[in-house]
């Protein structure tokens, strides 16, 4: 499979990384340079393998559902690039 | 004998005798950090007077008892490991003015424990790369040179910073991350020692994330044994981090001075790529020699889908990666670029905070998520994992470690890098495996190129048995007596 012009947009679009038109063409060939390098994946049989999503096979803990911190507001506006009282502030989103 | 000849034991058993206070040898490096850390950018944030005043603690510690084996020791962070109020970079432009208002549990549990903190050491931009070429913040110069040479070389990565500093003893020990190879590699081409334990060991709250199924704090030291006492206090527990392993950690300095007698050692035949370099080769072969002296089985085995590591490997990391990276929108934290609504201010954002690497990650791991190729990439590299996890556990069956190469090369020039994103891929080659099966991996500097660089071996073992990896690392180190300093260097 090999990545069109409008398939790196589309990606970048998805991604919400803004790609200059000068950009597209560079990065289709790396894409597909790398995309290519993982083709060979498809010479191996995987029937009946289950994937494995980490390290080992582990359950994962969970744990009571009850409050364990808050109240820290200020701690977490501390790097807000912009923010209204207790909120982070964005463009209008809403007309 | 200079303060930076020291190891970690060393340093401890001198701070103990109170032959050296621990603000004596804090500021002995932080005047190193200062001569030698603009030539060399090992560190993007040294904090010298958070240096002195931890080792005025540490020296009260030290006087008034509950000293630990850290106390006072001055290392480096490296700067992927969230320190409270101390600016935390990730090594990207995103990440530029972060000053994290909390504290990872591995420096935490360093900070307990006394260690000195001499800064937050330079990497590859969100620990992507294996040259420390990629941070937003410069590279990082290798402190060695070859024979007769002035070309400036890279000291792997992406613990490029925290290895460059142990290794020119501007820190004398550091934290690293391994993701596909960041600890070792680097170890490798400075000449230093680095574990990266079993998934699990080490926790990974507070480290900024990048393939979360795979990213694994360790330590990086000049010998084995600083690797041992650093890790024995990094591990543990941590309910914070739902992926830590609920288990005792061992004193692994217990470990080194056991016998390799009669331990069963694997050499996989899919580690001979075609093309290695056979310096590499023959320092391999030099390894299991050394062993065998020792008195342990060396056995050929097999690893049969080694060769499907790497390409399962960038299939995987970059997906993880992608979603991880969507939490850098402009709004919470880090840095802003203004648009004309919100999609164009997240666009705008991540275009100009993240890297030409960083951005190919995304971009890949976006696609390999995508609707319509998930099961043809991301599903299929989940179960290409599963074969090789299922290589090491048949492996295990037969052997209690396995020896490798570190890297297929030494360390390469900061101009010779390659325009092509995958051939600086093919450094983790060996490395990767491992990560994708969880289990401990170590290198060990074990001899030097016919150019006079360092060159590293491999060690790997079962599922948090970090205790075997450790007692045949000690003894490839004793028998490799590996001394060779590098030209820049604290004296």
């Amino acid at each position: 499979m090999s990545l069109d012009a409008a398939t790196v947009r589309r990606i970048a679009k998805l991604a919400r990384i803004r790609v200059r038109d000068e950009e597209v063409a560079t990065l289709q060939g790396e894409l597909n340079a790398i995309l290519g390098y993982v083709e060979q994946l498809a010479e191996v049989n995987v029937e009946g393998v289950e994937p494995l999503s980490g390290g080992m096979r582990m359950a994962l803990r969970s744990r009571a559902d009850e409050l364990t911190d808050g109240g820290m507001a200020e701690k977490i506006l501390a790097n807000a690039p912009d923010r209204i009282g207790n909120f982070f502030a964005v463009p209008k989103v809403v007309e | 004998m200079s303060v930076f000849d020291l190891t970690i034991a060393g340093a401890a058993r001198a701070l103990r005798a109170r032959e050296i206070s621990a603000v004596e040898l804090a500021a002995a490096y932080n005047a190193a950090v200062e001569a030698l850390n603009p030539r060399l950018n090992a560190y993007i944030t040294p904090t010298p007077e958070l240096a002195l005043e931890q080792a005025r603690a540490a020296d009260r510690r030290l006087a008034g008892g509950g000293a630990t084996p850290l106390t006072g020791i001055p290392i480096a962070m490296k700067d992927l490991f969230c320190t409270e109020g101390v600016r935390t970079t990730a090594a990207s432009k995103i990440l530029g003015n972060f000053v994290p208002p909390y504290e990872s549990t591995v420096s935490a549990r360093l900070k307990a424990a006394g260690a000195v903190m001499l800064g937050k050491a330079n990497l590859d931009e969100f620990a992507m790369g294996s040259s420390n070429l990629t941070s937003a913040f410069g590279p990082v110069e290798s402190p060695w040179k070859r024979h007769g040479a002035e070309a400036r070389l890279a000291p792997g990565g992406s613990s490029g910073g925290s290895a460059a500093a142990v290794a020119a003893r501007i820190a004398l020990a550091a934290t690293g991350t391994d993701t596909g190879g960041s600890i070792r590699q680097p170890a490798a081409f400075t000449g230093i020692a680095g574990i990266k334990p079993t998934y699990g060991r080490c926790s990974r709250f507070g480290v900024v994330a990048f393939a979360s199924s795979l990213d694994q704090p360790g330590p990086m030291a000049r010998n084995v044994e600083d690797n041992a006492l650093m890790l024995s206090v990094m591990s543990g527990f941590d309910e914070k981090d739902s992926t830590s392993a609920d288990r005792a950690v061992p004193d692994f300095t217990q470990a080194l001075h056991r016998s390799v007698k009669g331990l069963k050692i694997g050499v996989p035949a899919e580690y001979r790529l075609e093309g290695t370099n056979p310096e590499i080769l023959a320092l391999w072969e030099q390894g299991i020699a050394w062993l065998r002296a020792e008195g342990a089985e060396i056995r050929d085995i097999s690893l049969p889908h080694t060769k499907y590591g790497l390409p399962a490997y960038y299939i995987i990391a970059p997906a993880e990666a992608s979603s991880n990276l969507a939490r850098y929108d402009g709004v919470r934290y880090g840095l802003r670029v203004e648009g004309e609504d919100l999609i164009d201010l997240y666009e705008r954002t991540r275009a100009e905070g993240f890297g030409a690497e960083v951005k190919r990650r995304i971009l890949i791991g976006t696609y390999v998520l995508s609707h319509g190729y998930y099961d043809a990439y991301y599903l299929k590299a989940q179960k290409i994992r599963s074969l090789i996890l299922r290589d090491f556990t048949d492996a295990f069956m037969e052997v209690d470690a396995i020896l490798t190469p570190t890297a297929p090369s030494a360390a390469f020039g900061l101009d010779e890098t390659m325009t092509d994103p995958l051939t600086m891929y093919l450094n983790d080659v060996f490395t990767v495996p491992a990560s994708l099966a969880g289990v401990p991996a170590m290198s060990v500097p074990a001899g030097l190129s016919a150019a006079g660089l360092p060159l590293g071996l491999q060690v790997i073992g079962r599922h948090f048995d970090e205790e075997t990896v450790f007692t045949v690392a000690a003894a490839l180190e004793r028998a490799a007596q590996f001394s060779a300093l590098p030209q820049v260097r604290a004296e």
